[in-house]
């Protein structure tokens, strides 16, 4: 009882009518199809701003689909299809009349594998602020993404070696620094530590902690400890078996303690108490 | 019992398999043969190339100087002269082809690989420079007679170079191609994750790091035009002067070249010419084979000509502060 009185509190705490909780992206997603194959459906989640939203679920539920959707990023793909709307502020995404390209501009993205281009650690950084075109003071907002991804001690020596030199953990804190270079206002992280030891993981969550502050938080991850531990607000996907293959599918969204406390669904009970996965 | 003793005991008991080798065994006797055969047939494909490399150091180093790298060409009785204006010829026709074909290879290749790898334009300009590769080289000859010999009236560098760029343009866009599909996708993700068009995409993430790859294919285009006679032959023909005289430049003349050179003098009934047709074919020789080796190097040390331009990108950045 103790702990449904305490989640329900939490979910007081973040309801949208408080002053301290804005949304930044409303997702709506009826149907996702990668050619005739229904990859998702039904799957609508509000998106705080300035809070960690993480997304957990067995492989193969469309999490990483959802969150690519976000940014657009699906639409290199020729023969993805997708109903439904997906508001940033208000604007839908998906507007006939809105670029692709600019919406990538204002919500990054971190992807699995560590992806550094190939030149040095300051170009990889700079990268976005030249593409924008930035006319300040560019080692200076170098220096400010390297110092937040906490990169910066390690590398400040060596600003010139090729970004692809550095270790798995810090190559994505590199990622991380070319992301929040240009300020976008929402990143989105698909499973940014999946390919990282335990210690390379816990400065990038602690890292994640420290940006909450000014940047809204997608994370897509595969460990629900690490779900715990970071997110305000946890989205559980999961599969079922359709005509056209796997199909994923929302089953419940709600503040993260309520999740793995206090589950509403049953399949979310099975999945938190490790039941299958 | 002690944890040896027992150890011990338990070998004792064990029957050990036979683990030694034995040459003596039938597998052992065929695994054997077949290495030293593959080895033996290795070494006689290495064969042909040595034995035209040692004959041409022999005929053709006796005659290797400074005079034979710059003079002109002797006339039928004269003693001495070289071949310095089919080098000049052969590095102008091969610089004009690269000119036409570098771009154009690599601009294709970009639209191959990057914009439109399935669609049917992409299909049947892959399937063309497929054919293209396998061209008759005579063929590039004769149409760049009828399209640019023809129409300017006189035999030319720059017809020369035509032909020579259509014989590297397949070459140049295939690796070039092929370079720019190993830059992997997570890292043109990225790219246009950080909200990169398509164009920029190519331009400042695949091209840049797939320049190794397509430097090695420029490399391998230009030690295959440079041997090329027959294209030459219709197009540029040869001379026995300068295409630079009395400090002004005319391409719009007939142009000599190392491989016609080797052509014609080699059937002359003249020592002297016959001996430099020996040395032109060492000097064209060593030429591709640096070229080759070139390529072979950059292509290898990926990793290491990155630093390498990092380096230097370096040095000039400081230079400028």
């Amino acid at each position: 009882m103790e702990v449904t009185a305490q989640s329900q509190q939490a979910e007081a705490t973040h309801s949208p009518e408080d002053n301290g909780y804005k949304v930044a992206i409303t997702c709506k997603i009826q149907e996702l199809y990668y050619g005739d194959f229904l990859a998702v459906r039904d799957s609508d989640i509000d998106i705080g701003s300035r809070q960690i939203t993480g997304f957990i679920g067995p492989s193969g539920c469309g999490k990483s689909t959802v969150l690519r959707c976000i940014n657009r990023m699906n639409d290199l793909i020729r023969t993805f299809r997708f109903s439904g709307e997906l508001l940033f502020h208000g604007q839908d995404i998906y507007a006939p009349n809105i670029d692709p390209v600019a919406v990538r501009r204002y919500i990054g993205m971190v992807f699995q594998q560590p992806n550094p281009f190939a030149m040095s650690i300051y170009d990889n950084v700079a990268f976005g602020l030249r593409l924008n075109r930035y006319k300040g003071d560019m080692d200076e907002k170098v220096e400010h993404a390297l110092t937040r991804a906490g990169l910066w001690g390690e590398v400040k020596d060596k600003l010139t070696n090729g970004g692809l030199s550095l270790s798995g953990g810090q190559q994505q804190r590199l990622c991380i620094a070319r992301a929040i270079a240009t300020e976008p206002s929402v990143l989105l992280m698909d499973e940014p530590c999946s390919a990282l030891d335990p210690i390379a993981t816990r400065i990038i969550e602690e890292l994640m902690h420290e940006l909450k502050e000014k940047y809204t938080i997608v994370i897509v991850t595969h460990n629900m400890q690490q779900a715990m531990r970071v997110a305000d607000k946890t989205a559980f996907f999961s599969v079922e078996i359709s005509k056209g293959g796997r199909t994923g599918f929302l089953v419940e969204f709600g503040p993260t303690s309520r999740i793995f406390n206090d589950p509403q669904e049953e399949l979310t009970k099975e999945y938190v108490s490790g039941q299958f996965s | 019992m002690s944890y040896a003793q027992s150890a011990r005991v338990e070998t004792a008991e064990l029957q050990l398999p036979k683990l030694e080798r034995n040459l003596l065994q039938r597998r052992s006797l065929i695994s054997g043969l077949l290495s030293l055969g593959t080895w033996a047939i290795a070494i006689i494909s290495c064969v042909p190339l040595f034995s035209v490399l040692i004959m041409l150091i022999l005929r053709g180093g006796t005659r290797l100087s400074w005079e034979t790298l710059t003079a002109l060409p002797p006339t039928a009785f004269e003693l001495g002269g070289g071949f310095g204006n089919a080098i000049l010829g052969t590095v102008v026709m091969v610089g004009i082809g690269m000119l036409l074909s570098v771009p154009l290879g690599i601009l294709a290749a970009a639209f191959l690989s990057e914009f439109e790898p399935d669609s049917r334009i992409s299909q049947v300009a892959r399937f063309c420079a497929k054919t293209l590769t396998g061209l008759p080289s005579i063929l590039a000859g004769v149409f760049a007679y009828a399209a640019v010999v023809l129409i300017t009236g006189t035999y030319s560098a720059p017809a020369g170079g035509i032909a020579l760029s259509l014989l590297m343009i397949p070459t140049v866009m295939l690796t070039a191609e092929e370079a720019m599909k190993m830059v992997p996708q997570t890292m043109k993700d990225a790219a246009f994750g950080m909200g990169c068009t398509p164009s920029q995409v190519v331009w400042k993430v695949v091209l840049p790091t797939a320049m190794p790859g397509i430097i090695t294919g420029v490399m391998l285009a230009v030690a295959r035009a440079a041997g090329e006679t027959a294209p030459l032959l219709f197009t540029a023909l040869f001379s026995d002067y300068w295409l630079i005289q009395g400090g002004k430049v005319d391409l719009m003349q007939p142009t000599a070249s190392l491989a016609v050179l080797i052509y014609n003098f080699s059937g002359m009934p003249y020592e002297n010419q016959i001996e430099l047709a020996w040395t032109a074919s060492l000097v064209l020789v060593s030429l591709v084979l640096v070229l080759n080796v070139i390529s072979r190097m950059i292509s290898r040390r990926k990793e290491q000509m990155i630093t390498m331009l990092l380096i230097v990108k370096r040095v000039i950045r400081r230079r400028g502060a």
